[in-house]
């Protein structure tokens, strides 16, 4: 890791298991702060399994056993003392249909801010200015505010949810294959988007599609059955990757 | 190339044409016995559902005069019956469908004994009733506070007696209503801090409202129309007074039926009585369910 970085979330020898089925082995890596990491590797890899572990999103999944750490800011998120919902706060998440809620455009922003504090209509107008604005929606939707968020495009409502997600503040924003029920005019928008934010928030993105993972993020790293593969900075993985596997996966022999 | 003459053998097509027709045959055979009754019902007693039909007490020993008390009786214990058993069967469906892990024992008794339930004859609900809310419950309450109106049969008994035997209906429906919710609304809930709890009530029951709506229809339905359960938990055959309170006695419909055809002094006189209120009973039902799909659809649109 270059000098200039700060880790953000750091793996040691996780491991993952859906009942009797591993899905995920000895884990290492450290992501680092304010840059897009992208994990790419064919269906099944264990890409979206080691990312739903960041916030824990698999606990909702029964039978799951994790051993080993994974460590944000300095903080193993699988402690005992660790709040899962403070956890949570901290850590936006973005998943692969645009799922907003049957409510208004207004209420999917405020849905976070308004669970555990209480906050006034100015504090609650600003932040939704903000959240909209951040996410290139604010012009498409400031006169519709009190409409269904259900009525807006596909690409809107996915814009949406990376609103609804920054809109708590979080430091680190997963997604998981945000633009794979997208067109490609709003995948670009999405991705346009994804750059503008990595100065103030951790971003790390699942995807399917490798083009993606080389035009957006810094880092990557590949999975392959369980395994990470080989981390490096997007560029040397694109050009020069060390790892046979990651260079056949790149250039299209299999996956 | 020809298309117009089937290649298939002569047996196979006449088996075909067969099928389709005693398919068609019971289609109808099914809207024709509805329609027989409905019609028989109409002939025979629409000309006497009236106004003062509606809303005027019976006379002379129920060979005269109106339905009301049963009419009001029905409706009363209908509705309590669901303010009692709809947030119980909710509640269960909720714990089914969100905290109980699915294989451990606890949720296989409790989905063990729904089913059961939903499989015990009613007059057997009566029986419960009597046992469990009358004699111990009532009994207990009038023996703690001094009172003597709840260790006997009434409105209240038998609204819980019968929401005891909806229960089944409102959580099947619950539950079902409360799996379509999709896992991905909740997960995106989770992921902005809320709390289980939190999503449950701001996102899973906002998006099941319907299914639990049906639910409760369902049981209404189910309730509306049910005489055994409730004969011995406090209906009463006649009755000069709407009931006051919860502890009294009340008339329903569906027992009224009953008395008119058979405790009557002179049936022959009351028959004109009896599709009168049947058809009564069967348009309450029928106006009941209309609601309920009326409500969904809109719910639906939204």
């Amino acid at each position: 890791m270059a000098k200039d970085l700060q880790p953000k979330i750091e793996a040691h020898d996780f491991n993952f298991f859906y009942g009797q089925k591993q899905a995920l082995f000895d884990i290492n890596l450290t992501i680092p702060e304010r840059r897009v990491t992208a994990f790419i590797g064919p269906s099944g890899c264990g890409k979206s399994t080691f990312l739903r572990s960041i916030n824990r999103m698999n606990d909702l999944i029964e039978g799951t056993v994790i051993n080993g750490q994974m460590v944000v800011d300095g903080t193993n998120v699988y402690d005992k003392e660790v709040d899962v919902v403070t956890l949570r706060r901290r850590i936006g998440m973005v998943f692969q249909k645009s799922i907003p809620f049957p409510k208004s455009i207004y209420e999917n922003i405020t849905y976070g801010l308004t669970l555990n504090e209480s906050r006034t209509k100015a504090e609650l107008d600003e932040i939704v200015e903000f959240s909209l604005r951040r996410s290139a929606l604010w012009d498409e939707v400031k006169d519709r505010l009190n409409h269904s968020a259900l009525g807006m495009s596909g690409g809107q409502q996915q814009r949406l949810c990376i609103a609804r997600a920054i809109a708590i503040n979080p430091e680190i924003l997963l997604m998981d294959e945000p633009c794979s029920a997208l067109d490609p005019i709003s995948t670009a928008k999405v991705e346009e988007l994804i750059d503008e934010l990595k100065d103030t928030y951790t971003i790390v993105l699942v995807t399917h599609n490798m083009q993606q993972a080389g035009r957006v993020s810094d880092f990557t790293g590949f999975f392959l059955m369980g395994s990470l593969i080989e981390f490096d900075r997007t560029r040397t993985i694109f050009t020069s990757p060390s790892k046979k596997e990651t260079e056949d996966y790149i250039t299209g022999r299999f996956g | 190339m020809q298309f117009s003459a089937s290649t298939l053998p002569l047996p196979k097509r006449l088996l075909g044409f067969f099928a389709v027709l005693v398919a068609v045959t019971a289609a109808v055979a099914v809207v024709g016995i509805i329609l027989g009754m409905v019609g028989n019902f109409l002939a025979n007693g629409g000309t006497h559902v009236t106004w003062e039909f509606l809303t005027e007490f019976p006379r002379n020993s129920n060979t005269e005069g109106g339905i009301w008390p049963a009419l009001a009786g029905t409706t009363l214990l209908v509705m309590l019956m669901t303010l009692l058993g709809v947030p119980v069967g909710t509640a269960t469906a909720i714990y089914l469908t969100e905290f109980a892990k699915q294989d451990s024992w606890f949720a296989r008794s409790v989905r063990f004994a729904v089913n059961t339930l939903a499989g015990v004859p009613s007059i057997v609900f009566g029986l419960f009733g009597v046992g469990f809310f009358i004699q111990f419950m009532g009994g207990n309450i009038d023996a703690a506070f001094g009172t003597s109106s709840f260790g006997d049969g009434s409105l209240l008994w038998s609204s819980t007696t019968l929401a005891v035997l909806t229960l089944p209906v409102v959580i099947v429906s619950v539950e079902e209503a409360l799996r379509a919710v999709p896992r991905d609304l909740r997960e995106a809930s989770l992921a902005l801090g809320a709390t289980r709890m939190q999503t449950i009530i701001k996102v899973v029951l906002p998006n099941s409202v319907t299914g639990i709506l049906t639910g409760s229809i369902l049981a209404v339905g189910r309730g509306a129309g049910e005489v055994a359960a409730i004969l011995f938990v406090g209906v009463t055959y006649s009755s000069e007074v709407l009931p006051s309170a919860v502890t009294e006695k009340f008339m329903h419909l569906g027992y009224h039926l009953f008395v008119l055809s058979t405790q009557s002094p002179d049936v022959e006189k009351t028959l004109p009585l009896q599709f009168a209120t049947t058809l009564v009973l069967l348009g309450l039902t029928f106006l009941l369910n209309l609601t309920a799909i009326l409500i969904r659809s809109r719910l639906r649109k939204r």
